[in-house]
């Protein structure tokens, strides 16, 4: 028993092309990419890596959402007996399933996503309290894997090109709240910008797609309270 | 190590300086929310209250000069909104007409100066 499947094949010029693909029980959307280019069509390209849901490699868009395609079973998505698959939505198109992710961690960079340490090797450990605060906000958003489904998924990034977007602005909130970290007030700076935390319209469709059910938009609030306070008190 | 790419260099007390006007854009728009928030209630509330005794221009005006809380209370109505409407208008130009930049941003800053001139005019008027 085969089913029929579309997935685009092309650049952001390119099409939607139908294949038949057979029918097995606990069948996902990765196994029915890799039959196609395995024995129908070698040329398709896709990207996948563990296969296991871990990491992100696989993200694409199917029937309309982004999801991990080794983590997406054709029972729950193709009910109707339709399967669309299609790259992510919001970054440039190499070829068929495959985007170029250079913007996503542009902006990663763009909005100080990276820790700034400030000790040196003759100090001692830092101490950070587990139960403090800071550090719940950072452990419930820290386990992003840059999988790219929440910039995929977010209408803003659609609508305004240097919005930083979700996981970009969701890494600086953990580094906000990171107290070993000094980078402070450029960071703030960084994520307050026209294109920064205050662009996100609380949509949170990033918070509904995450595969590994984090915040970005909890994360994004917390970024504008920051902003506010530091603007306030005239430091930022 | 990651670096970005096609970073220009850029006047960096201009940077802080549009980085600190975004952060206000923000911080106004909120607070003009709270305070539409309760003026639209109050208001929604005083139509129907008054729409019950028969709704006619004589009894408007007669209640606008009875009381300067309802003068006060339209003028600070007109402040708020004639700082929301243009900064949503802002992001609604931007977002879905790709409209950004500085000659927007002096249209809008009309759009305010046209709310504010005429919702306090017309608040002047009523309240005699």
């Amino acid at each position: 028993m085969t089913f029929p499947v579309r997935i685009w094949r092309g650049d952001a010029g390119g099409r939607f092309e139908r294949y038949e693909v057979p029918r097995h029980a606990s069948q996902t959307v990765l196994d029915v990419v890799t039959h196609v280019q395995r024995h129908v069509d070698p040329s398709l390209a896709y990207r996948y890596a563990c296969r296991v849901g871990m990491c992100g490699s696989c993200a694409m868009t199917v029937n309309g959402k982004a999801r991990w395609t080794c983590r997406t079973h054709v029972d729950t998505v193709a009910a109707g007996g339709t399967l669309e698959i299609a790259p992510l939505n919001n970054l440039p198109i190499v070829r068929d399933l495959v985007v170029d992710m250079t913007p996503f961690f542009d902006k990663w960079t763009a909005a100080k996503g990276a820790f700034v340490p400030t000790a040196t090797r003759r100090d001692d450990f830092a101490r950070v309290e587990p139960a403090s605060k800071e550090r719940r906000a950072i452990d419930t958003t820290i386990e992003c894997i840059g999988c790219g489904v929440c910039y995929a998924s977010c209408d803003v990034v659609g609508w305004k090109p240097d919005y930083l977007g979700p996981a970009a602005l969701n890494r600086a909130w953990t580094l906000v709240n990171d107290v070993r970290d000094g980078a402070g007030r450029s960071r703030l700076r960084a994520v307050a910008a026209d294109g920064g935390c205050q662009a996100c319209h609380t949509h949170q469709s990033c918070t509904e797609r995450c595969p590994k059910h984090l915040t970005p938009t909890a994360s994004i609030a917390g970024l504008k309270r920051r902003v506010a306070g530091a603007l306030l008190k005239g430091d930022l | 190590m990651i670096e970005a790419r096609g970073d220009a260099p850029i006047d960096a007390a201009a940077g802080a300086r549009a980085t600190r006007a975004a952060a206000w854009r923000f911080v106004l728009q909120r607070a003009s929310a709270a305070v539409l928030a309760v003026c639209v209630v109050v208001h929604l509330a005083s139509i129907i209250v008054a729409i019950r005794g028969g709704l006619s221009a004589e009894a408007i005006v007669a209640r606008m000069h009875a009381n300067p809380a309802w003068p006060a209370f339209y003028a600070v109505f007109v402040v708020a909104v004639a700082i929301h409407a243009p900064l949503g208008l802002r992001a609604i130009a931007d977002e879905w007409l790709g409209l950004r930049g500085k000659v927007t941003d002096i249209a809008l800053g009309l759009v305010a100066l046209l709310l504010l001139a005429g919702g306090l005019y017309a608040v002047a008027s009523l309240a005699g």
